[in-house]
């Protein structure tokens, strides 16, 4: 959370904020973060920054996973890469690995 | 501090980066690398360009704009003061897009690390697991093994204590300890500084041995070229579907302490099933550094594997 929260105070100051209402970050499935420990964690560190105030919007990603055999892209949610057409498995991260600082809301 | 726990927290314990010499020395290279630090921190903010640029190119150009009417000099104002001069006309309450990965710098650095890897001819591996799954004895009886055949240094990384550096340093081979704090993963950045305390010269292989952790290390690259997960028998045979990120991403997966599997009642059809269905694509070694069982398969793997980074990179030292 420190590296998003710098990044974001950051962009803030260069876009001449003096307040951030809004940090909305883009968080994959399969990118190991947990949401409710980053708004820990950003409750821990927005006091005393021009974010204290800050609402922290977190947009998840969902997994998605390439099928090479069956030239197919698809979903999984329990982020075991079982292609549902031919029940292979896959290695090739389509998408769900996502930390992004996606947009912020100033003042 | 990293993304997914909340460890570390500003203020406290600063990293420790010990090559096991004297105190007085330590304390002199902690200052010259503070210097160091400050400068890859620039660099990292300032010309963020390398990346940047086609991030920024393609999406920020609507809003760009609007910046540059906002504050004509975006970085004059350094520190934390956002309220800036002129500072009326930001007023309205506006979106900005941003659309920059979290872990940028991190990953910026550890290109740089890989960069210098490669071309010291030095194959990589980051090795994590959970804490006790036998991370140090297996990389000791590794170095052991392969004894003046491939020779290897280690990066150890670890909250507090040297213990784990003098373990490894039984091995022979030079170990440089990185205590953390209480930060709960290795970053790039650590990698870097702690490496300069080795003596590279006729090293062959890098071994940089994760703090104990499942979960936050998988989203640190450190410039490795293998990612080796380790899973010892008494972990129970379905943790990789527990923690599929860090299983996913990796390279090699080593069953530790195989001799104990009898004694824990350890399924082992089931630990590679499931290990099969979180990381269909990893290698995967059966090993015990007490007995020695499996140790010479996962040798001559790390012989063959720098064989072929040397025949890659013919002009490496």
């Amino acid at each position: 959370m420190e590296s998003a929260l710098s990044l974001a105070l950051d962009q803030a100051r260069q876009a001449g904020a003096r307040q951030v209402h809004v940090i909305r970050l883009r968080i994959g499935a399969l990118s190991g973060v947990a949401p409710e420990a980053l708004e820990f964690a950003f409750a821990a560190l927005a006091p005393g920054t021009p974010a204290e105030n800050a609402q922290l919007a977190i947009e998840h990603v969902p997994a998605r996973f390439w099928c090479a055999a069956c030239v197919r892209e698809f979903a999984a949610d329990d982020l075991i890469a079982e292609c549902p057409g031919c029940h292979r498995l896959s290695g090739e991260v389509r998408a769900g690995r996502e930390m992004e600082l996606a947009s912020l809301e100033i003042e | 501090m990293c993304e997914d726990c909340g460890c570390g927290l500003p203020g406290e314990n600063p990293v420790g980066i010990s090559a096991g010499h004297q105190h007085e020395h330590e304390d002199k290279r902690g200052h010259s690398h503070g210097q160091e630090h400050a400068q890859e921190h620039e660099h990292a903010h300032g010309p963020g360009e390398h990346h940047g640029h086609g991030h920024d190119q393609s999406h920020s150009h609507p809003h760009a704009h609007a910046h540059a009417h906002l504050q004509a000099q975006p970085r004059a104002g350094e520190g934390t003061d956002l309220a800036a001069p002129g500072a009326e006309a930001a007023e309205a309450r506006r979106t900005v897009e941003v659309r920059r990965a979290i872990l940028e710098k991190n990953d910026r650095l550890a290109e740089r690390n890989r960069g210098f890897f490669r071309a010291r001819g030095l194959l990589v591996l980051n090795v994590l697991s959970a804490p006790g799954s036998g991370k140090t004895t297996f990389l000791r009886e590794t170095v052991r093994g392969l004894g003046p055949q491939l020779k290897a240094g280690v990066l150890v990384g670890d909250l507090a204590t040297d213990n784990d550096a003098k373990r490894l340093r039984e091995s022979g081979a030079p170990v440089v300890q990185i205590t953390t704090g209480t930060v709960c993963h290795l970053e790039a950045e650590m990698v870097g500084r702690a490496v300069k305390q080795l003596d590279l010269n006729g090293l062959e292989l890098l071994f940089i041995e994760n703090v104990g952790n499942l979960v936050c290390p998988a989203a640190y690259d450190l410039g490795e070229d293998l990612r080796v997960v380790l899973l010892s028998v008494t972990e129970g045979e379905d943790k990789p579907s527990k923690y599929p990120p860090l299983f996913q991403g990796a390279d090699v997966v080593v069953i530790s302490k195989v001799d104990l599997a009898g004694a824990c009642g350890y399924n082992r059809d089931l630990a590679l099933a499931d290990l099969g269905r979180v990381a269909p694509r990893a290698r995967v070694f059966e090993t015990s550094a007490r007995t020695g069982q499996g140790m010479e398969a996962w040798r001559e793997f790390l012989v063959q594997q720098h064989g072929a980074r040397k025949a890659r990179d013919p002009l490496a030292l």
